[in-house]
């Protein structure tokens, strides 16, 4: 849910990076922090396990710019994709504005990116929301490992709606911001519509 | 679909910090934080100048959302509020209307009965001004800046 204070002139969006285990979600956040000016950024929080898997969330708030004097901050959040954390994605999943499927394109990882997005489509209407109707892209990461499927059938079985899509690499940055601009423009525009 | 915005104007805003100033001084407490539940800061009050209200934001609406899931759990109506206790600083988290967070730090100049005690009666006044936003919104009499904004402007913020 967008936050719009017209006092102080500023919109605040939140973006849900979703996905399986493992499939670079806290990596795109980690990729945006590293390449974002220190006055655009804050902090970045990682709740996160002695393994490094998201326990809970990451989070990262960014500062875009102004558009008609207003200070555009988007909050990307990451979900915690191993499965038994479904109560926690359900929580973090409150008062999303956007958001980004970020598949595994690992061949052995087809049936996690599925479950994945079954489990996205469900919890969003338990929140009342669309995955039809809101702002979605979809990542297709780790395209630079060999053992990634043929992008015509990531495609076939993760977008059959054809939302924009990017091939990504979010270790080394590729795919990372495409993303990120694709998922923010359609928030905006879709806060211009309702607005 | 439009999509649900929270919004908040002005005048609500400088009542909101009006509340927000006073506890501070009657609860004889560090700082106030006023947060949604979605973890943006609305208002802050006191000494907040070394604080990362941001990213605290963002934690003590994780933290409520947390507690929430847990009630819903245990069948238990949302918990109403939180203490923790820390060495030199203490945490008073509550629900105001079911959609803010008021956050009071304070240390041992304060304590938890008179932050209670002051909490009780600005959450009330909190809860009249959330009341007034909610009206404005559903009379429909916000400002239009946002359909006035153009797919150019929009383009704009991502030409770097
Ligand atoms: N080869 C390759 N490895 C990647 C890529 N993106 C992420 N990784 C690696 O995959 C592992 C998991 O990445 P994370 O970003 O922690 O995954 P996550 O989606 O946040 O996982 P959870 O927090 O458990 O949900 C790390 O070792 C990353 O370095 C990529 O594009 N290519
Ligand atoms: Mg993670």
């Amino acid at each position: 849910m967008s936050f719009i204070n017209y006092s102080s002139r500023e919109i605040n969006c939140k973006i849900v990076y979703y996905g399986p285990g493992l499939c670079g979600k806290t990596t795109n956040l980690q990729y945006i922090y590293t390449k974002t000016n220190p006055e655009a950024k804050g902090k970045m929080i990682s709740l996160a396990t002695e393994t490094e898997r998201t326990l809970f969330f990451d989070f990262l708030p960014l500062s875009l710019g102004e558009i008609r004097g207003f200070k555009t901050r988007f909050h990307p959040y990451t979900e915690p994709g191993q499965v038994f954390y479904d109560a926690s994605r359900k929580l973090i999943l409150k008062g999303v504005d956007g958001v980004v499927f970020v598949a595994d394109s690992q061949i052995e990882r087809m049936e996690a990116n599925i479950e994945s997005l079954d489990n996205l489509r469900v919890n969003l209407s338990d929140q009342g929301y669309n995955l039809d109707k809101i702002p979605y892209v979809v990542q297709y990461n780790k395209r630079d490992l060999p053992n990634s499927a043929p992008l015509d059938e990531l495609k076939k079985v993760l977008n059959p709606t054809t939302v924009p899509e990017y091939e990504a690499v979010a270790t080394t940055g590729v795919g990372v911001f495409d993303t990120l601009k694709a998922v923010a423009k359609l928030v905006l525009t879709e806060l211009k519509r309702g607005g | 679909m439009g999509t649900p915005q929270v919004v908040m104007f002005e005048e609500e805003q400088q009542q909101i910090q009006a509340v927000c100033d006073r506890l501070q001084r009657d609860s004889n407490s560090i700082a106030i934080l006023v947060i949604n539940k979605d973890g943006q800061e609305i208002a802050r009050a006191g000494n907040t100048e070394h604080l990362d209200v941001t990213s605290l934001s963002s934690l003590f609406a994780g933290n409520v959302a947390a507690t929430g899931g847990i009630a819903k759990l245990l069948a238990e109506k949302e918990f109403s509020g939180q203490f923790h206790e820390g060495e030199k600083t203490n945490i008073h988290l509550s629900l105001v209307a079911q959609r803010a967070i008021l956050v009071v730090l304070f240390d041992s100049r304060s304590s938890l009965g008179l932050v209670r005690l002051r909490v009780k009666k600005a959450s009330e006044e909190l809860a009249k001004v959330f009341e007034a936003l909610v009206k404005k919104m559903s009379a429909g009499n916000t400002p239009t800046v946002l359909g006035e904004i153009s797919d150019a402007d929009i383009d704009n913020l991502f030409n770097d």
